[in-house]
């Protein structure tokens, strides 16, 4: 067994995540692997909009343009890179990569890990009886076949370790899970089986805990929250992991933020379902093996992480378009805030009504008053210096959500008195790509899944 | 026939006393993670934040509740069905993510041993 440990650095939370990361991840002390996860549920959706209007795009942008200034210190200090940026054009991405590298007169293997779109054989699939429904409703995809927008499987660390056994310097992929990014470089330098199901569940954790970037070293941490420190330059995660499994959250020394038990226990308990069954394509975690402790300054140790065989099933994601929404807000002042915008949000209701617009909700909202805990914030005070209306609206047509943003800003001069904070002119209509998460036999997908080693 | 009194008398307490706390979203359910923030108090946690009350709390904001222990974290976990309006992109509300749904569930209030309470009560809550 090896003593050695192998260091993952988080560089990427989400898409839109602090761009200045991943820079300081590599600069700021010695690390193996950069790990960007830039995925969430919608994100798909998204990008697939955006390459219906340009084929040349659908992958996060920002990770070409980041390798560029980062590449020559992954050269020089043999640093190595997994991403989901392919985001739902893989291919495009890493060509991004290649012509970033070729612009810095430096050679590259890109490792492109492709397979997971499902799109292009949905029909197929339905065909041969995958009825793909929604694991909330029930409903099979047939109902809004017409309607999809995207369909990627999430799969797992495999591709990833085999481009890394292959010589990849980067590995881009379309929607791998954000843990087997992870547990992708694990697999590959220790050697794991892929069954060796304890390994796979720690190797899984640890992709767990920074997989969300600084939210595990102190940002979003609610304990003790005005005793962190240095959050204008926060340290993103890093795992530091052994052969064993057993691993070290820790963060570069002189950043900013804090790694302790509550930061990575605020991580661990985000987005949790059954914290006995946490599944991915590459095994199931039991998150109630773990053992945390604070090992010194910064450093909190994580063993004990059992696991157990994957499962049969791949989920999958698909996006389909649903309709349009639109969101307007207007602020009233004191005295009477609260009373004069729930005034302006009757009269808003009225002119709506008498207009014959229909829609699916409209929910008005106070802020300052019942926003963010609803009826659990008690009574507002009378004497509240001011208050936000913000109404929203949704629909499956249009026409009503557009004709519901022109009826904000007359509510100024035709509603209630001591109101402000329209500048920012008249609501945007949203078109709204909703979320369907669905289950297939990965007998359907593994085969389609492929690696390939592009070289600039 | 007399009343049995109480061994101990309590007085409610907000669990931002005894409690931090995380929440996140799966389509339209929100999760909380709720961790003590003594070891000891783990089991306060237990006996009291039970799914009734949970439930009791979010009334009228939420469809289902489950609950799941982690007592190696300190931690309960707790699902909450139905609570984010559609969840994802269809919901209209200002925390569609179910992000502070963390501190709605802190704002709860238990029953603790009067004498600890007093003591919690003392210091500044997190």
């Amino acid at each position: 067994m090896s003593r050695r440990t192998v260091r993952v650095a988080a560089g990427q939370g989400f898409w839109g995540d602090w761009l200045e990361a991943p820079v300081r991840q590599v600069e700021g002390g010695p690390i193996d692997y950069l790990m960007m996860d830039y995925l969430a549920e919608v994100t798909m959706s998204i990008m697939q909009k955006q390459k219906s209007r340009n084929p040349e795009a659908g992958f996060a942008r920002d990770f070409p343009q980041v390798i560029e200034r980062i590449l020559p210190t992954l050269v020089a200090k043999d640093i190595r890179v997994t991403s989901n940026a392919g985001g739902v054009n893989p291919r495009g991405c890493a060509e991004a990569v290649l012509a970033a590298a070729r612009r810095k007169g430096l050679g590259v293997k890109v490792g492109l890990v492709s397979g997971d779109d499902l799109l292009p054989r949905l029909d197929e699939l339905l065909a041969a009886g995958h009825e793909l429904r929604d694991m909330d409703t029930g409903r099979p995809l047939a109902d809004i076949r017409d309607k999809v927008l995207s369909a990627n499987a999430y799969i797992g660390m495999a591709p990833i370790a085999e481009a890394l056994d292959l010589g990849a310097r980067i590995v881009v992929t379309g929607r791998v899970t954000d843990t087997g990014l992870t547990l992708g470089p694990l697999v590959h330098e220790f050697g794991w089986d892929h069954d060796d199901w304890d390994r796979i569940a720690a190797g899984t954790v640890a992709g767990h805990i920074i997989e969300c970037g600084a939210q595990a070293s102190g940002g979003n941490l609610l304990r003790d929250w005005r005793k962190v420190r240095g959050l204008a330059d926060p340290g993103f995660p890093i795992a530091e992991v052994s052969d064993d499994g057993s691993f070290v959250i820790t963060k570069h020394a002189g950043t900013g933020g804090i790694v302790n038990v509550p930061s990575v226990t605020e991580q661990l308990v985000y987005e949790m379902g059954d914290p006995t069954n946490y599944i991915t394509p590459d095994g199931v975690a039991d998150f109630t093996s773990i053992r945390l402790a604070q090992r010194g300054r910064n450093q909190v140790a994580v063993s004990g992480i059992t696991g157990g065989p994957r499962t049969p099933m791949l989920k999958v994601s698909i996006a389909w378009f649903y309709g349009y929404k639109a969101v307007g807000t207007l602020v009233y002042s004191w005295p009477d805030a609260l009373e004069k915008a729930q005034a302006a949000d009757r009269i808003l209701r009225q002119r709506l009504k008498d207009l014959g617009l229909e829609f699916e909700q409209v929910l008005t909202e106070y802020v300052g008053v019942n926003a963010t805990h609803g009826p659990l914030a008690g009574e507002a005070s009378p004497d509240l210096p001011e208050v936000q209306l913000r109404v929203g609206v949704r629909a499956r047509e249009k026409a009503p959500v557009e004709r519901f943003t022109r009826e904000i800003a007359p509510l100024v001069l035709t509603g209630p008195p001591s109101v402000t904070g329209f500048a920012g002119g008249r609501p945007q209509v949203e078109e709204i790509v909703a979320y369907w998460p669905a289950l297939i036999d990965r007998r359907a997908v593994e085969p389609h899944i492929k690696v390939e080693i592009l070289e600039a | 026939m007399p009343v049995k009194k109480r061994a101990t008398s309590t007085m409610p307490l907000q669990l931002r006393y005894l409690a931090h706390a995380r929440s996140g979203d799966k389509g339209d359910t929100a999760n909380v993670g709720l961790i003590a923030l003594e070891p000891e108090h783990y089991p306060l946690l237990v006996n009291e934040v039970t799914v009734a009350r949970v439930a009791r709390h979010f009334r009228g904001m939420v469809k289902g509740v489950e609950r799941f222990e982690l007592p190696n974290l300190n931690a309960l976990n707790f699902l909450l069905h139905g609570a984010l309006d559609g969840g994802g992109t269809i919901s209209l509300k200002t925390d569609a993510q179910g992000k502070v749904f963390s501190t709605a569930l802190l704002r709860m209030e238990v029953p603790v041993p009067a004498a600890l309470a007093r003591t919690l009560l003392k210091r500044p809550a997190p």
